[in-house]
């Protein structure tokens, strides 16, 4: 049985490796990506806890996190298409029109 | 066991009459609101008869019950109406006198825009007065006190769109204030050592404490702050100085507010208290202090007046002076004896100086009539009934009830009676001064007009309405004239003195309400001597007294009829010798003309200080500098900060990215920091 702190470890990992990507990177596409690792960062936190605790709950909150991701990758890949059809440019530092 | 009333209809009446024509009154014809504001005012008075028909079945004080109002702990008022003899006077004056000057009104306000306002206003006057003279307690009596303000107030600023009329109310208004707050902290007292407001309940805990005679007390403290009250009300010195100003008013007002009702109630809540006053010498004495001072110093005045309204509104303050010096000699029931003549004389006075201000255009200054005699005579009739009555000449209405306080007043201190004496001559003569100046010699109008005074257009007001020539009022103002001329005629007869052949019957008619109620032990001779044994016996009064009473009548008979030939010699026979007196007297005439420069003194006194403090330090220091300052700096700093904050907002997706990372990782760490502390 691999223990529990090893399964957070690597959540905590993948996370972190997110939220970096997520600031580092311009691409979109690279931030959205780190979304995704980010989002199954805390997942596996979940389902670790869940079989750790013999609890049926994180199971499926893992699901509706996964259902509501692929929504989201929808509606963001939409997004990032139709940015791209306007500006031209998938590099988030000249994607700065929403300022005072 | 009485029967029940429904006292609480008599308020109501004006009340809905007020209410009708206040919201319905724009848009309705003079015809309608006349109706409405007569029918309402009518009924009032109808059902005071009816009550005062049905009076002699009541056992006394009769109590009503309405409604609770404020119940807080131990301490409760209630809407309650009380009513005995006292209250039984002033209801029907109230009402009576009301509704005359409702009907003079009518004629003297019908070219007025303000019609509907005006009636407004006059048929609240009415409710708030009667709440206040059928009260059952003293909260209830403040209630009436305060609205009667309200309607005084209304009504003296009813011609809103002149600097003066405007200034007066708003005089009028905070002069009583002043009066009031006193009022005020005599109820707190009252509520704090009696825990009630309840007359027959504060009465009743009042009654068998012994009069103060050493020192001042409680009871003096009370009584005192009643006082200060009541001065605010009936323009005493030293807060007389509102009543002059208030002419500003119609004249209908002016008789019915300024002479006849309101300006009494202070006298009513006196005489109302005397429970209080009884036991408290030295407040008394103060009452009668005030009140001679008062008689003497606004007769004076209206001596040198030359406003036909101002003489008038001065002979108010000083009869209202007379008044309180009854009060403050333990003669109550005299105090309102000359209340009641007065309101029928000094109303008919200021009703017919309307009408003389009517019949000249608008003219108030007496120096440009004359010879009106003949060109008005029922006015002059009826004045000259009024002029003769405040005179006190023999067998008019004021005669009987001034020659009452007078001998009271000697009874106590033959000091007041002096001064009492001598204002009466001077009541006399500046009274037939009025009199010769106005109906007497040349008309003095027409000359001065040719002189293209255009400027000065009808004072009063009401002067759209083409004045052809002089001409008698309307027959509804000439009516309630003479009805009121009758009462001052006869209103005296109700309570001739014993040593003029009369029984006292309006003493007696009071006397439950003023005598049942003497100190345990009246220590204090003046109060004891004059009470229950002359009353109780019915027509075997001490002959010893009735010879010395008979001189006094004589006295102030001559004191009178001396102001009458003074003021015939000077302003009928030789109408240039007052002018030369006033040449030789100069200082004295214009000390006089000034009206003893009072309200010069309490201008530079209490409205400058008051006037540069507020601009200076509290509008220009305070409120600019302090409150205004902390406003808009706050403003601007709020401005400042997210002047620097708002560079946040980047647009710069990865910037957003970090605050939202950076606050997460604050949050954590003050997770974890907490989570560390507690292990």
């Amino acid at each position: 049985m691999v223990p529990l702190s090893y399964y957070l470890l690597l959540s905590g990992f993948l996370f972190a490796c997110g939220v970096v990507g997520f600031l580092i990177k311009r691409n979109i596409i690279t931030i959205f990506m780190s979304i995704e690792l980010m989002l199954n960062g805390v997942n596996l936190s979940f389902v670790a806890f869940a079989a750790q605790w013999h609890v049926l709950a994180g199971h499926i909150f893992v699901f509706f996190v996964m259902v509501v991701a692929a929504a989201e990758s929808a509606v963001g890949l939409a997004i990032i298409i139709a940015v791209y059809r306007t500006r031209e440019t998938l590099n988030v530092d000249q994607v700065n029109l929403l300022k005072l | 066991m009485n029967p029940t009333l429904n006292l609480w209809v008599i308020p109501i009446l004006p009340l809905a009459g007020a209410a009708i024509n206040g919201f319905f009154g724009r848009k309705s014809s003079r015809q309608a609101v006349t109706a409405v504001a007569l029918v309402f005012s009518g009924a009032a008075f109808a059902v005071a008869l009816w009550v005062a028909a049905r009076f002699s079945s009541l056992s006394l004080p009769y109590q009503e019950f309405l409604a609770h109002w404020i119940r807080a702990g131990s301490f409760s008022a209630d809407f309650a109406f009380y009513l005995d003899q006292l209250s039984l006077v002033m209801l029907l004056v109230v009402t009576g006198v009301g509704f005359l000057i409702h009907v003079y009104s009518i004629g003297y306000m019908w070219e007025d825009p303000g019609y509907y306002r005006f009636f407004t206003y006059l048929n609240l006057f009415m409710f708030f007065m009667l709440t206040l003279v059928l009260a059952g307690n003293y909260l209830q009596l403040f209630i009436g006190w305060e609205g009667v303000g309200l309607a005084s107030y209304l009504l003296v600023g009813f011609w809103f769109t002149k600097d003066s009329a405007a200034s007066a109310g708003k005089k009028a208004f905070i002069v009583n204030r002043i009066g009031d707050f006193g009022f005020l902290i005599a109820l707190f007292l009252l509520i704090k050592h009696f825990g009630s407001l309840d007359f027959s309940r504060v009465f009743g805990a009042i009654a068998p404490i012994r009069p103060e005679t050493a020192g001042a007390g409680l009871l003096t403290t009370i009584g005192l702050l009643l006082m200060v009250g009541a001065a605010g009300k009936s323009a005493q010195i030293p807060l007389y100085v509102w009543l002059p100003d208030a002419m500003e008013g119609p004249t209908p007002v002016s008789a019915l507010i300024h002479a006849a009702t309101m300006v009494t109630a202070g006298v009513y809540m006196v005489a109302r208290s005397h429970v209080i006053f009884e036991r408290a010498p030295m407040a008394l004495t103060v009452v009668a202090i005030i009140g001679t001072l008062t008689a003497f110093f606004a007769a004076t005045i209206g001596i040198a007046q030359t406003d036909i309204k101002k003489v008038l509104a001065y002979s108010t303050v000083s009869q209202l002076g007379y008044m309180f010096m009854a009060c403050g000699v333990g003669a109550f029931s005299a105090g309102i004896f000359h209340l009641m003549t007065h309101a029928f004389f000094k109303g008919l006075l200021f009703l017919a100086a309307g009408s003389v201000i009517h019949a000249v255009g608008g003219e108030q200054d007496m120096r440009k009539m004359g010879g009106l005699r003949t060109k008005i005579p029922w006015t002059f009739w009826t004045m000259t009934a009024a002029t003769l009555a405040i005179s006190g000449i023999p067998g008019f209405a004021g005669f009987f009830s001034k020659d009452e306080i007078l001998w009271q007043a000697y009874q106590t201190n033959w000091v007041y009676w002096l001064v009492g004496v001598v204002t009466a001559f001077i009541t006399s003569f500046y009274m037939f001064r009025l009199w010769f100046l106005t109906f007497f010699g040349e008309y003095r109008g027409e000359a001065e007009a040719k002189h293209g005074d255009g400027g000065r257009s009808a004072h009063d007001a009401h002067g759209g309405h083409g004045h052809g020539g002089i001409h008698e009022s309307p027959r509804v103002m000439v009516v309630p004239l003479v009805i009121l001329a009758v009462l001052s005629v006869i209103g005296g007869y109700v309570g001739v003195p014993g040593a003029l052949g009369g029984n006292d019957r309006f003493d007696k008619f009071l006397a439950p309400v003023f005598h049942g109620s003497a100190p345990a032990n009246a220590q204090n001779a003046n109060l004891g001597e004059k009470r229950a044994p002359e009353q109780a016996t019915e027509g075997s009064e001490p002959k010893t007294g009735d010879s010395t009473e008979l001189l006094f009548t004589g006295i102030s008979v001559f004191a009178a009829l001396l102001g009458f030939g003074l003021a015939w010699m000077f302003y009928h026979k030789d109408p240039e010798l007052p002018d030369r007196i006033a040449v030789s007297f100069s200082g004295l005439y214009r000390v006089l003309v000034h009206k003893y420069y009072v309200d010069e003194f309490y201008a530079a006194l209490f409205v400058k200080p008051l006037i540069d403090g507020s601009t200076r330090i509290l509008w220009q220091g305070v409120d600019r500098k302090v409150i205004d300052a902390a406003v808009n700096d706050a403003g601007d700093g709020a401005r400042h900060v997210s002047d620097e904050v708002r560079h946040m907002q980047s647009g710069n997706i990865r910037s957003y990215a970090g605050w939202v990372a950076a606050g997460a990782a604050v949050v954590i760490a003050f997770v974890i920091w907490k989570w560390v502390v507690t292990l």
